[in-house]
């Protein structure tokens, strides 16, 4: 099986999958009364159709390609983090530790301070489930899971009790200063005299490309990731091989938790501007499907952020033109993607691995024969 | 006519014939126009190295896999056999080298699973009782029947294995290296069932690597190379030689001959060890020894009696319970740890028994394979901090033409090589790193009998460098050859250590079945005087 037939079977699965999430979600629109042709039309201009569009689906899909690559290192160490959703909230923490620390600070001063403080606390947060698991074998799902909910009520009660402004009854945090505000696209794109309506999208894109490329170099090749892979994929072989294996999975959780935390920065520093309750709900558990679409690559984690970016871009605007298209109508259609492309992707791949490598074989096969015949 | 019809009992037709079957998984021809017959009452051998296509053949005839082309008859009718279940009903049957048998059930229960004959289970199983013992007298194949199969012996499960293909009517039985697991004195018996079998009117397919089980218990045998028949023959009519000959399709040297003087200063040194599994029950008890220089140190016994856990000890995966154990310049003992990685930078290299599950990782590439273990030495160019993928293709290219690796594809997927050559990418990388000490756990398993000769050769050659080594193995043959003294172990304990000139293959069984070295001595110097 060469590796060109794997990589194409992988995004041919993948495309059939959407496909038929798509389908699925036609019949949907269509039982609601609405034209499913009109409908696609309106997602797939509110997600790409404008610059502004454009810009919120590359904002969320920021947030996608952190949590996908969360999921990704530690599905490399074969443990399966769904705690990401935690890990970006306490993540949360650090970026506004940071501005509380810094408020007078210009932002591209404050920012990677603000990438480390939130990357320690996501890690931090992973610590705990990834320090039982490796030492006494609890289940990383149920205790990520479990530090999802505790994370939720921490941060309700540091965001009630501590960080709201006094006499206000919204539970958030007071805006943090203006000069920490990260710069965001529309803004360079006015410097070149293009002008745009606001949109949260900002230079955390730009840090969400450069994660890309060092968790590629991290784990394809470093020594650190080639053990890591080793844990992995035979984790007895790991061990008679000197790698501490126990210490390599606490490592990779915790590099997971962190990747999870950036998206606070993103978030606080880069759109809402304040610490607001719930502000990564979803995120997180998104992440897995990003990273089970993007096979867990991130070269594939890109393009799936993307995807899901545009999912809830192209949502949002079908609920605002559809009158009977409601929020949760979109929450659903999300659903079938995630379910197809996510929880059913093991399904097709190897099928479609093999009928892409049997096509390569034959195309030879035929192209062989031709110079044979001239 | 093929050949082998001058000695078919007249009238009989062949138990089973296999004509012109061919079955190849993807580009990869595992049986090519395979055409041989199997007499009916009688013990057939097949021999051939790994990969050599015996496995897929009998698995063809069992139903796990379907010939492309070609057909099967059994008893000179042609037959489809797609399941294994459609096989046992023609009267296959097959005892998987790896036992198909739930442990915490008892024998009977064992026999009777999966042809229970109904489901309420009270009334019959005092017919099914009577049929078992009937069989057991009638082929001598006596065992406890109400006892849990996990407190059996493994030769004993190997009978009730035989027992359960027998009472769903198997006529003939397909037996997949028997004697891998078993002492030499188990072997014997099983051959007497064998004869037992035969002479019932039974047909014995006995798969196996060992050609003296062949000439020993066999009537006839089949020799494959490269997926194809090489010839069938009857075994009076042939040697060993000539087989291996066959086999391999050249001539094969024995590569163990020169032998240094055994060196002064000790460097491998165990010490009253005594090593505890979870439930507390001793895995190794009160085992010393000592290894010096240009030394091997073979360690015989049966597997499962302690030498895994002295293996994992060794790498540092098992703690010590009481006693001490030294490697070089580290030394550590009870309520000490030591890590694997600290052994190996102490200058250990490893080659663990169980090759794709310990040793290499099988989803990954040669490349990636080659520096597994030895990625902290310093000793591998490119891989540092960071691992510079095309200077690591290079080391293992080279690694691999140093010993003979083929396909000399550094970016082939490691498990589709064959077992020989994948132990031989493991040698050759152990080695690289000039260790001092060598533990080698069962360094030809699955392996041809090509590969075996460069493997015991490498091991020699470190040997007379002034290695110390220890070699596990439960083949005696290997032990022997390679082994200035030998450990033989039984139940964790050590019954003894053999000096070269005392090596003998009855001497080790009854040390391996638990006999002291001294009773077994004497045992056999009585044998040797009657």
């Amino acid at each position: 099986m060469s590796r060109t037939a794997t990589a194409l079977g992988s995004v041919l699965a993948a495309l059939i999958n959407i496909a038929f999430a798509l389908v699925l979600g036609a019949v949907l629109i269509a039982a609601v009364g609405e034209d499913p042709v009109a409908a696609f039309f309106v997602a797939i201009t509110g997600a790409f159709g404008s610059l502004d569009g454009l810009a919120y689906t590359l904002h969320y899909a920021t947030n996608f390609i952190f949590s996908g690559l969360a999921v990704a290192v530690a599905a490399h160490a074969m443990q399966f983090n769904i705690g990401g959703e935690g890990q970006a909230y306490v993540g949360g923490l650090g970026t506004l530790g940071i501005c509380m620390l810094l408020p007078w600070a210009p932002w591209w001063a404050a920012l990677p301070f603000a990438i480390l403080a939130s990357m320690a606390f996501g890690a931090l947060w992973a610590f705990v489930p990834a320090y039982m698991a490796a030492r006494r074998g609890s289940h990383l799902v149920i205790t990520t899971i479990m530090f999802n909910f505790l994370a939720s009520l921490l941060m309700i009660y540091l965001i009630v009790n501590h960080f709201r402004e006094d006499g206000s009854m919204i539970p958030s945090s007071g805006p943090i200063a203006e000069n920490l505000f990260l710069l965001r696209f529309d803004q360079i794109l006015m410097a070149f005299g293009v002008e745009i309506p606001e949109s949260p999208l900002n230079v955390m894109a730009l840090v969400a490309l450069a994660a890309c490329a060092a968790i590629t170099f991290l784990i394809w090749h470093t020594r650190w990731g080639y053990e890591l892979r080793a844990v992995g994929a035979n984790a007895a072989a790991a061990s008679f091989a000197g790698v501490n294996v126990n210490r390599l999975v606490v490592q990779a959780i915790c590099l997971s938790g962190g990747l999870a935390g950036l998206i606070a920065v993103n978030e606080i520093m880069g759109a809402q501007h304040r610490l607001m309750l719930d502000f990564a709900l979803g995120y997180g558990f998104t992440g897995i499907a990003v990273a089970m679409i993007g096979a867990n690559h991130p070269a594939g984690i890109m393009p799936a952020a993307i995807l899901f970016g545009a999912l809830y871009q192209g949502g949002a605007s079908l609920s605002f033109l559809f009158p009977s298209v409601s929020r949760d109508v979109v929450t659903v259609l999300q659903g079938l993607v995630i379910l197809f492309a996510g929880g059913l992707a093991h399904v097709l791949r190897p099928i479609s691995i093999a009928a892409v490598s049997a096509l390569l074989e034959k195309s030879k096969a035929g192209k062989a024969g031709v110079s044979w015949n001239s | 006519m093929p050949a082998e019809d001058r000695h078919a009992p007249a009238g009989r037709p062949p138990a089973v014939q296999f004509v012109n079957l061919s079955k190849s998984f993807g580009t990869l021809i595992a049986n090519e126009k395979v055409t041989f017959d199997i007499q009916s009452g009688t013990v057939h051998g097949i021999v051939g190295e790994n990969g050599a296509g015996k496995s897929t053949l009998m698995s063809v005839l069992f139903g796990i896999y379907q010939a492309d082309e070609g057909e099967i008859r059994l008893r000179g009718k042609p037959v489809r056999i797609n399941t294994p279940a459609q096989a046992i009903r023609h009267g296959v049957g097959m005892v998987h080298q790896h036992f198909m048998l739930v442990e915490r059930l008892s024998a009977l229960q064992n026999v009777i699973l999966g042809s229970e004959d109904g489901y309420w289970l009270g009334k019959r199983s005092a017919k099914a009782r009577a049929r078992v013992v009937e069989i057991q007298d009638r082929y001598g194949l006596h065992f406890p029947i109400d006892a849990l199969v996990r407190d059996l012996p493994v030769g004993v499960q190997q009978r009730v294995e035989i027992v359960k293909s027998l009472y769903r009517g198997a006529d003939v039985l397909i037996l997949d290296e028997p004697t891998s697991v078993l002492t030499p004195q188990e072997v014997q018996s099983l051959f007497t069932v064998f004869g037992e079998l035969a002479a019932e009117g039974k047909t014995v397919v006995l798969i196996t690597h060992k050609l003296q089980e062949i000439i020993d218990v066999t009537s006839s045998v089949t020799v494959l190379r490269h997926g194809r028949v090489v010839g069938t023959m009857r075994t009076s009519e042939t040697t060993k030689g000539r087989l291996a000959e066959m086999m391999v399709g050249r001539k094969i040297q024995n590569a163990t001959g020169h032998r240094s003087q055994v060196g002064t200063d000790v460097r491998i040194a165990v010490n009253a060890l005594s090593i505890k599994d979870e439930l507390g029950v001793d895995r190794v008890r009160d085992l010393s020894f000592e290894i010096r220089s240009s030394e091997i140190l073979g360690v015989a016994g049966v597997s499962g009696n302690g030498q895994t856990e002295l293996i994992a000890c060794l790498a540092g995966l098992e703690r010590i319970d009481a006693g001490s154990v030294k490697l070089g310049a580290l030394q550590w003992r009870s309520g000490q740890s030591v890590s694997p990685l600290q052994i190996r930078q102490a200058g250990v290299a490893l080659v663990p028994e169980d090759r794709l599950r310990h040793a290499v990782v099988g989803s990954w590439n040669a490349r990636d394979n080659s520096v597994l273990g030895i990625q902290r030495s310093g000793k591998v160019p490119g891989l540092g901090f960071r691992m510079h993928t095309a200077r690591m293709a290079a080391w293992c290219r080279a690694l691999m033409e140093k010993h003979d690796v083929r396909p000399l594809d550094p970016l082939r997927r490691t498990s589709v090589f064959s077992g020989g050559n994948q132990q031989k990418l493991v040698i050759g990388r152990e080695l690289s790193t000039r260790p001092e000490m060598i533990i080698v756990g069962q360094p030809t398993r699955g392996v041809d009998v090509g590969a075996i000769e460069s493997i015991h050769a490498s091991l020699m050659a470190e040997r007379n460098a002034g290695r110390a080594l220890l070699v596990v193995s439960v083949e005696l043959e290997e032990v022997m050859a390679l082994s200035d003294r030998i450990l033989v172990m039984f139940e964790g304990r050590p019954m003894g250590i053999l000096e070269r000139d005392e090596f003998n293959e009855t001497t080790i069984g009854l040390m391996m079945a638990g006999s002291s070295r001294a009773d077994a001595l004497a045992q056999v110097g009585q044998e040797a005087c009657s």
